[in-house]
């Protein structure tokens, strides 16, 4: 089966026909070509496929696209400003928070929904919510360094 | 592309629909978030003919007041149950096993009738399906034998939620909905003692909601469990505790445990420890009933034996650090 999938993706609204059985990421993957999120596991272990739904993370490798029908679905291709990096992929950049970089976008995506709701996350704050989220590369501690990094720069 | 079989996707906008949907496909399954579900359809583990979305059912959703205590919809995700206030206030062990689920992307979108209702877990099943395959899958799906007990008929795999202990001890009760209508059980009734069976509801039947007694709010309470990864893992053992004391005694005393069996159960007997202070010799009692009625087997890479003498612990220090804080 397949039905018509109309959802708000990076801030423009589209409609795609697509199978029933079609998870988030592979729409993301295959059918709007945003390649930027990752697949890092067979289902919920390393939050390397994160992206935001309705402002919230969520795993697209979980999430099947059907099931974000009307929603607003971001990946980590709606940061970039005007060809720019953004404060937190600076941040990500600037305090070495990627090594091979394959856990980045899912990073990156988890820290960018934690500070929408927490814009001054303490240490603690940024460890309980990107624990959802595996690197096997940094130690964690310079990614830790990075979102801070971020959100001193984004802050009033 | 990632493997996924076939099959049809609904979502029905009311639990009368969904039911009506389940009722007339016998091969369709029922899906919240889809943290447990989706991983086994991706693992081949599950070939449901289709599949009940129920997050966009508004009735599901909602916390509400309920004489007293609390009706908390099937659909709320786990990230509100652990900030509820209400909750972490009047039954703060349900709220902190809320916390304990997963990571914290998973409670964004995980649900409590999905942790109610996920499928029982063995280090011989949940792997992929090349994996099961090349090791003569199980008894539980596709295979002849129990790798964890060979010579028996039975399946040990774990129930390894972390919620239903704690509302064990809250005594709860579910509010079912089937094609026959609904009805109102005690949580404890919802599980059978069978890895491979280990859910009591009826076909198409789901879970619409928990009712929390308003007799038990404000008793204190806690959960705990030990697992592998302190950020992320499933429980090895979970134990809940419910504590209320009287002029120095224990009125009531409740341990719920989870992850050392096929059901999440209530420790049997703790009514013994009634009209006594909880004291050192009482609380090494506790602890020694809990490792007598966990009877967790290898389903996990960890030792049976650990799990057993860990959700003892967990159940005495839990009840020591309540008896220490209540007035
Ligand atoms: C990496 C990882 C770690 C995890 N760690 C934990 C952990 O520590 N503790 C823990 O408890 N869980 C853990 N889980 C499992 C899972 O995330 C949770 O149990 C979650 O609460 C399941 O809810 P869901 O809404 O995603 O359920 P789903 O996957 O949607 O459903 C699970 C099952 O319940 C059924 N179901 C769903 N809703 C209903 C309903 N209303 N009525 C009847 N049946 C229903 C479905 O048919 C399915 O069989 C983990 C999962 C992953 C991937
Ligand atoms: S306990 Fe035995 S039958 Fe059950 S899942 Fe494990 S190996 Fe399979
Ligand atoms: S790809 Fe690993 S959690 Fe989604
Ligand atoms: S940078 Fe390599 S996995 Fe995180």
């Amino acid at each position: 089966m397949e039905s018509t999938l109309h959802l708000t993706l990076n801030g423009r609204r589209r409609g795609d026909l697509v199978p029933d059985n079609m998870l988030l990421v592979d729409y993301l993957r295959e059918v709007a070509a945003l390649t930027g999120t990752k697949i890092g596991c067979d289902g919920g272990e390393c939050g390397a496929c994160t992206v935001l739904v309705d402002g919230r993370p969520r795993h697209s490798c979980l999430t099947l696209a059907g099931a974000c029908q009307g929603r607003h679905v971001e990946t980590i291709e709606s940061l970039e400003e005007g060809g720019r990096m953004a404060a937190l992929q600076r941040g990500f950049h600037e305090k070495l928070g990627a090594q091979c970089g394959f856990c980045t976008p899912g990073m990156i995506m988890a820290a960018e929904g934690l500070l929408r709701a927490t814009p001054d996350p303490g240490t603690e704050d940024i460890r309980a919510s990107m624990a959802s989220n595996i690197c096997r590369c940094t130690g964690y501690i310079k990614i830790i360094e990075a979102v801070q990094a971020a959100a001193r720069e984004l802050a009033p | 592309m990632e493997y996924m079989p076939e099959f049809r996707l609904c979502a029905p906008a009311s639990v009368d629909e969904a039911v009506g949907l389940a009722a007339a496909d016998a091969g369709a399954r029922y899906l919240s978030g889809g943290t447990d579900l989706v991983v086994n359809v991706r693992r081949g583990i599950e070939r449901p003919a289709a599949l009940i979305d129920l997050s966009a059912i508004g009735e599901l959703k909602d916390i509400d007041e309920d004489d007293g205590g609390l009706r908390l919809g099937a659909g709320v995700v786990l990230r509100d149950l652990a900030e509820n206030e209400t909750l972490r206030r009047d039954f703060a062990a349900v709220a902190e096993a809320a916390l304990a689920v997963a990571g914290p992307t998973h409670r964004e979108y995980a649900t409590l009738g999905g942790n109610l209702c996920l499928d029982t877990r063995c280090l011989f099943y949940n792997q992929s399906e090349w994996w099961r395959g090349a090791n003569d899958y199980c008894l539980k799906k596709e295979g002849e034998t129990c790798h964890v007990a060979p010579k028996g008929s039975f399946c040990f795999a774990a129930f390894s939620g972390d919620v239903a202990p704690a509302l064990l001890v809250s005594g709860a009760e579910v509010e079912l909905a089937g094609p026959e209508g609904r009805r109102r059980i005690p949580l404890a009734e919802l599980y059978n003692d069978d890895g491979m069976d280990h859910l009591a509801l009826k076909a198409g039947e789901l879970v619409a909601a928990v009712h929390l007694p308003g007799a038990v709010a404000g008793v204190p309470s806690a959960y705990a469990k030990a697992r592998v990864r302190g950020s992320i893992d499933f429980p090895l053992a979970g134990a809940a505790v419910a504590l209320a004391m009287k002029g120095g005694g224990v009125e009531d005393l409740r341990v719920g445990l989870t992850a050392v069996g096929p059901r999440p159960f209530l420790v049997e007997d703790t009514e013994r420890f009634a009209d006594a202070p909880l004291d050192g010799a009482a609380l090494d009692d506790l602890r020694e009933m809990v490792r007598a009625q966990a009877q967790p087997m290898r389903t996990t890479t960890v030792a049976p034996w650990y799990r057993r003498r860990v959700a003892g612990n967990l159940a005495r220090r839990l009840a020591a650090g309540l008896a220490a804080a209540s007035p």
